[in-house]
This record gives structure tokens, sequence and C-alpha cells, in this order.
């Protein structure tokens, strides 16, 4: 095992925990918060990831092109929360599963219309395409991009969280909504807000992930499963859980995809350890999801912030 | 939430007036929504502007089409056959979609005896053990391009390999077919689960093997992903990367100068030289605003194939067994867009295979084709078929 090649993997696990935390952050504010399920959390991620894409093949500008795909992907949430959301959040989860999982579809099959069903272009400029040498051995550049805005978007939320009064409200508004607003706060509006960063976050996770994944239609649908992995390890509602939760799911995938066939190869025949390896690797975040739930059911942050 | 287009309508009137029965029916079912949906409307596309090329006749007889969406689900697949047979009465099926959908068919296949052209899939059981005398393999035998790497990748003279594909049937098949022909060293063989999206782990371990030549079979989004994450890793231009099912015109559309360098094994490209493949990509492009894929082509072909054996049928394909006969022996002399073509005894295609290269031209991608990798190729599993 060669320490380079292994710190390599540990950056490129450090990369898809910032982009887990980018969804799952909103995910998890508005779930603790509103006690709203939003399916269409990663109908939001792609559409951020194709107004990205367009934007950028339209003007050339990469920094207008991740504006464009937070606006749009919080516009699309503005709309979500006022047309969908809001008249369910008083009802059952079921009913709000059963309509956001219609609007998932829906937002799938707007993609097909609008951008066709083949894999959308997308391309990133050539300042930040190639590779850098980085503990010895060569790592994309566009990655390292990548853990930067991620980083610093956490720290962010940490600051608007912990900060401001928004954050305050927020916070309040987890432990009990109803006291909140009876204090004068004005709760329907905090939630709009509080939508539509979620889908900001969502959008800009999309459009940062654009070109490294592909882009089309139906590609928000794997990765809302990961972010629900990673809101229920981290605790709902707990923007600090679902930051440690990201990371730490992303790094033991990543490494358990890395190195657990080759660890496997110690007990079994070397074809055996492939096969069982590389399904072992897949299962393990939710092994790690399974035994988490098992000694702290309400997540890892739970205790910590109440 | 079947999808049936003007044809079935007319197809429709055609049950509803049973005089006009001597039109010949064709059913075509493949995946049409969905994320492989490129994929099934391609081979749609090709087949209906074989049609349109042929003034809407087989053989001399109007034709009527019969259009249905499998939804890449076996069970759909075998219940869209059930009803081509017993409710539209067709005379043959033609797309068949995936292996997986061919598999769960092929009974109610044989059970008819009606002739059944695949335009996509070509598993390894049909060509062997289970070949089948109605069934008909127009596209290619799954493991035909893999093994059109292997040998390519040893006439580089590369020294060894590293293999990476999604872990399921077809990517173990692949790997395999690529296994029969090259006889160098393999690295690795690395499966990831089937629709991974992001392979960072995967390509720094392939980073620090250093192999001399990468094989991979990734299909759709998961190659376009690859292919870029592959680019953004420094990786294109400095590993040569062999490949099937990746690039293709459709991926090419979403990569771009993105897939320059990439070569990969095909029994077809919009780039092959011959008087019915131009004709066909010059109205293929006219119609539809895009490079036709090789699943468009094996449409176009089935189109063209159908219209030889009804001929030879005189019109008439009222006698099952002869019409079957009729397309195994016109497999030989249709005209195909591959240029030379014939069905082999366990009705899969003897034919030539190639190897192409995306090169970058300016701000595009362009197709090069590099070598014949083998001419009249035959399938590694026509010794088990029992069908002479």
């Amino acid at each position: 095992m060669n320490s380079s090649l292994f710190l390599s993997q540990l950056l490129n696990g450090l990369q898809l925990g910032v982009l887990l935390f980018l969804l799952s952050s909103g995910l998890t504010l508005i779930f603790g918060i509103m006690n709203f399920i939003n399916l269409a959390h990663g109908s939001l991620y792609m559409v951020g990831a194709f107004v990205g894409a367009a934007a950028y093949n339209a003007s050339g500008s990469f920094w207008f092109s991740l504006a464009a795909g937070v606006a749009s992907a919080a516009l699309a949430g503005l709309l979500i929360e006022h047309l969908v959301a809001r008249p369910l959040y008083r009802h059952d989860h079921l009913y709000q599963v059963l309509a956001t999982f219609g609007l998932m579809m829906f937002f799938n099959e707007l993609a097909i219309v609008i951008w066709g069903n083949r894999p959308y272009f997308v391309t990133i400029p050539e300042s930040i395409r190639g590779a850098v040498t980085i503990f010895g051995a060569p790592y994309p550049v566009y990655r390292l991009l990548v853990i930067a805005v991620g980083i610093a978007v956490a720290f962010g939320a940490w600051f608007l969280i912990q900060k401001t009064r928004f954050g305050m409200l927020t916070r309040a508004g987890t432990t009990n909504a109803a006291m909140v607003s009876v204090l004068g706060a004005n709760v329907d509006l905090l939630k709009k807000a509080l939508f539509m960063l979620g889908a900001g976050l969502a959008g800009l996770a999309g459009t940062l992930a654009g070109p490294i994944l592909s882009v089309q239609s139906g590609m928000g649908d794997p990765v809302l499963i990961l972010a629900l992995v990673v809101i229920v390890v981290g605790g709902i509602g707990s923007i600090r859980g679902a930051l440690l939760a990201a990371i730490v799911i992303a790094v033991i995938d990543t490494l358990g995809r890395a190195y657990l066939p080759h660890l496997l190869t110690l007990v079994l025949a070397p074809s055996a350890a492939n096969t069982a390896g590389s399904a072992l690797a897949s299962m393990l975040i939710y092994l790690l999801m399974a035994f988490v739930l098992a000694f702290r059911p309400h997540g890892i942050m739970y205790s910590a912030r109440r | 939430m079947k999808k049936s287009m003007i044809a079935a309508l007319l197809a429709g009137l055609a049950l509803g007036a049973p005089a006009a029965r001597a039109d010949v029916t064709v059913g075509f079912s493949g995946v049409l929504s969905g994320p492989q949906a490129v994929l099934g409307q391609d081979q749609r596309d090709g087949f209906l502007l074989g049609l349109e090329h042929l003034d809407g006749k087989l053989g001399g007889q109007k034709a009527d089409i019969v259009i249905e969406d499998d939804q890449l689900k076996p069970d759909v697949g075998a219940q869209i056959v059930q009803k081509f047979l017993e409710r539209d009465k067709v005379d043959a099926v033609v797309g068949l979609g995936f292996s997986n959908v061919l598999m769960a068919e092929l009974r109610r296949i044989k059970d008819s005896g009606v002739p059944a052209i695949a335009t996509n899939a070509g598993p390894g059981p049909v060509a062997g053990k289970l070949c089948t005398a109605n069934l008909f393999g127009l596209a290619w035998q799954n493991d035909t391009m893999s093994e059109a790497m292997g040998q390519y990748v040893q006439d580089m003279g590369h020294k060894n390999a590293y293999l990476m594909t999604s872990s399921y049937q077809a990517g173990k098949d692949k790997l395999n077919g690529f296994k029969r022909f090259f006889k160098g060293d393999i690295v690795k063989e690395v499966y990831t689960p089937l629709g991974q999206l992001d392979f960072s782990a995967e390509i720094s371990a392939l980073q620090a093997a250093k192999p001399e030549a990468l094989f991979v079979f990734y299909t759709g989004g998961t190659g376009v992903n690859f292919v870029r994450q592959l680019g953004q890793a420094g990786l294109m231009g400095k590993l040569p990367v062999y490949s099937e099912s990746m690039i293709d015109a459709n991926t090419l559309v979403s990569l771009k100068t993105q897939a320059d360098g990439n070569i990969y094994g095909a029994t077809w490209s919009h780039v092959l030289d011959n008087p019915q493949s131009k004709r066909f990509v010059e109205a293929f492009e006219k119609k539809y605003g895009h490079t036709p894929s090789e699943y468009a082509a094996n449409g176009y072909d089935a189109a063209y194939l159908l219209d030889t054996a009804v001929r030879k049928m005189k019109g008439d394909v009222s006698d099952r067994k002869a019409f079957v006969a009729a397309v195994k022996a016109a497999g030989a002399e249709f005209p195909s867009v591959r240029g030379k073509f014939a069905f082999n005894t366990n009705n899969m295609p003897i034919q030539n295979v190639y190897a192409f290269k995306a090169v970058k031209e300016g701000d595009d991608i362009a197709v090069k084709q590099l070598a014949t990798v083998f001419t009249d190729h035959q399938d590694a599993y026509v010794s088990e078929c029992g069908m002479k």
C-alpha cells in the first residue's frame, strides 16, 4: 500500500464528501425544521447541473454558470415550496412523499423535454482542466476546486446558523416552530428562505458535479439516496451532523472501493475477492448507517445539539 | 404506459378490417423510455427510416408497424411479444431490446415460429446452447467488439492491460471476450457496481498501477462520466484507452473533444465507406438532426433484411417456416450498411469488426477508421449450437 495513493484516495473521499454535504445540508434543514420530506431535492440538484452547464456553454464563464445553477435551483425551490410543500406541511409524511415523488418524475421528464435524453455536454474552463501533482501523485485541479468551494460553503453555513439572527431563528425553529411563531417571528418567511437556501445549495452541488458526472435526466435520483443516508447518520436538522456524516460516509465509501478488494485477497482467491470486495464496498455505507442507528437512533449529532 | 405510434393506429385499422391481411405486419419492441431510451429510439428511427426508403413496403407489400416500449423490463418485454403474436398477429418482430429482455422473450418467440430480429442483443446462450431457428441476431454477438479490442490491443504490441467494467453479466462477458484474444498480462480486472457515477477511487488506483493499456466497457452516461474523469485526471492522451459501447454517435455528442484519442471496437460507424451506409447516414442526419449510432444502423438493416426476405417469398409470408428460411438466406443478400453480412449456422452475424478512433478536429470530434481487426468474424459459441 503506497502512501501517496492513500492520500489521493483521502482527497477523493473529501471531494465526494463536500458534494454530499452541499446536497444534504439543504435536505436536513428542510426536514429538520419544517418536518417536510422533500424527495424532489435530487431534482433541484439536477436543475442546478443542467442550468449551470447550459449557462457555461452559453457564456463561457465558470462563475456565471455557478451563479445560474444556484439561482435556478433556488427559484425552483421557491416554486416547490409555494405550490407543493406549503399545503402539505400539516399533513402526514406519506402525502409529502407521494407529492415530491411525483415532482421527481415531473422534473425528470421536463429535463428530457428541454434537453433531450442524451447526456448533456459539459466542460470546464481550460485553466482548471488537467491535473497537478499533490502528495507525489497527479490530482485533478477541478476536484481540488470542488473541495475548496465545499469548505467555504461549510464555513459560510456555520456562520449563518451560529452567528446571525436568521440562524438563531432557524435553530429555534428546529426545536419548536410554533413557539417561534408565537414570539412574533415570521415563520412563513423563514420557511421560504430556508427552502430556497437548501435548494440553492443542492443547485450548487449539481453545478459543481456536472463536469465530473454525466448531466442527464434522472441524475438526481441515486444521489438523493446517499443524501438521505447522510442526514439519517448525521442527525436530522443538524448542519454539523450533515457535514461530519457526509465526510465520514464519503471517505469510508472511497477507501472501501479502493482497498477492500485488495484486502480480501489476503483471505480469498483473487477473483472471489474482487467480486466480494466490490459488493461489500458498495454496502459499507449502509452497514455504517445500520450501526449508527443501532447505537444512536437519532444520528451522531443529536445529543450534542440539544 | 405503452407508447404506440401512428403506425400502431394503422395496424389497429388493419385488424378492424381483416380483408387487408395480405399486408405484412411487423412488431417493433425496444426500450423507449428511461435513461437507456436513446438506444431503443435509435433502433426504431433507423428501422422507420429504412421503411421510408422502401416506400413503406416490405418486398412490395404494404407494411404495418406496431411499436411498443419494453421499459427495459424483462416481464414487460415478454408481455409485448405475447401481445404482438395474439392481438396484432405480427408476421415478424424487430428490436427485442437488451439481452436480459431478450432472454425473457425467448420462449414465446421460439413457440411462435415467427422470425424475430434482434437489433441490439446477442447474448452468449442464444448464440450457443439455446440457439433458436427463428431468432436472428442482426446486431452482433455480445462479445464481438470486445474480442476485436483484445485482438487490436495485442496487435498494437501492448504487454499488459488493465480492465474495467460494471459488475454484471454483460460486463463479465465483455472482459472474457477481450481475454479470449489478448495474450498479454492482465494487470487487474476491476468491477464497479452498476450505476456507479464517481470513479475517483478507481482512477487513482489505475494511475498508481501504470498499465500499458486500458480496456473499458461502460455504457451511456456511465461511460460519459468515466471518460470525463479520466480526462480530468490527466490520463487521456497519456494512457491508451480502448473501449467498446462507450464511444458512439450519442455519447460523442456529450463528450465532444473530451473523447479525443479513444479507440473503440465496432461493427459499423457513420464513416464506413459504402453506398448503402452513405445514403443511410445522409438521410438520417437530415431527418433526425444528429449522427446515427450503430443501433440506428441495425434498425435500418432490419428493414432491408425483411424487405429482401419478403421479396423471396413473393409477398406471401403465411408459411412461417419458409419465411424463417428466407430471412436466413436474405442475411447474405440484403444491402447492409455494414457492407458484407451473413447469418452463421447459429443465426448470429458473420461480419467484419473494425477499430475506430475518436479524433479532435478543431472544436469538433471526428471518427477515424483505424483498422479492420476481424474479417468475416464468427462468435465463440457457434460450435455449441446444434443448428445446421
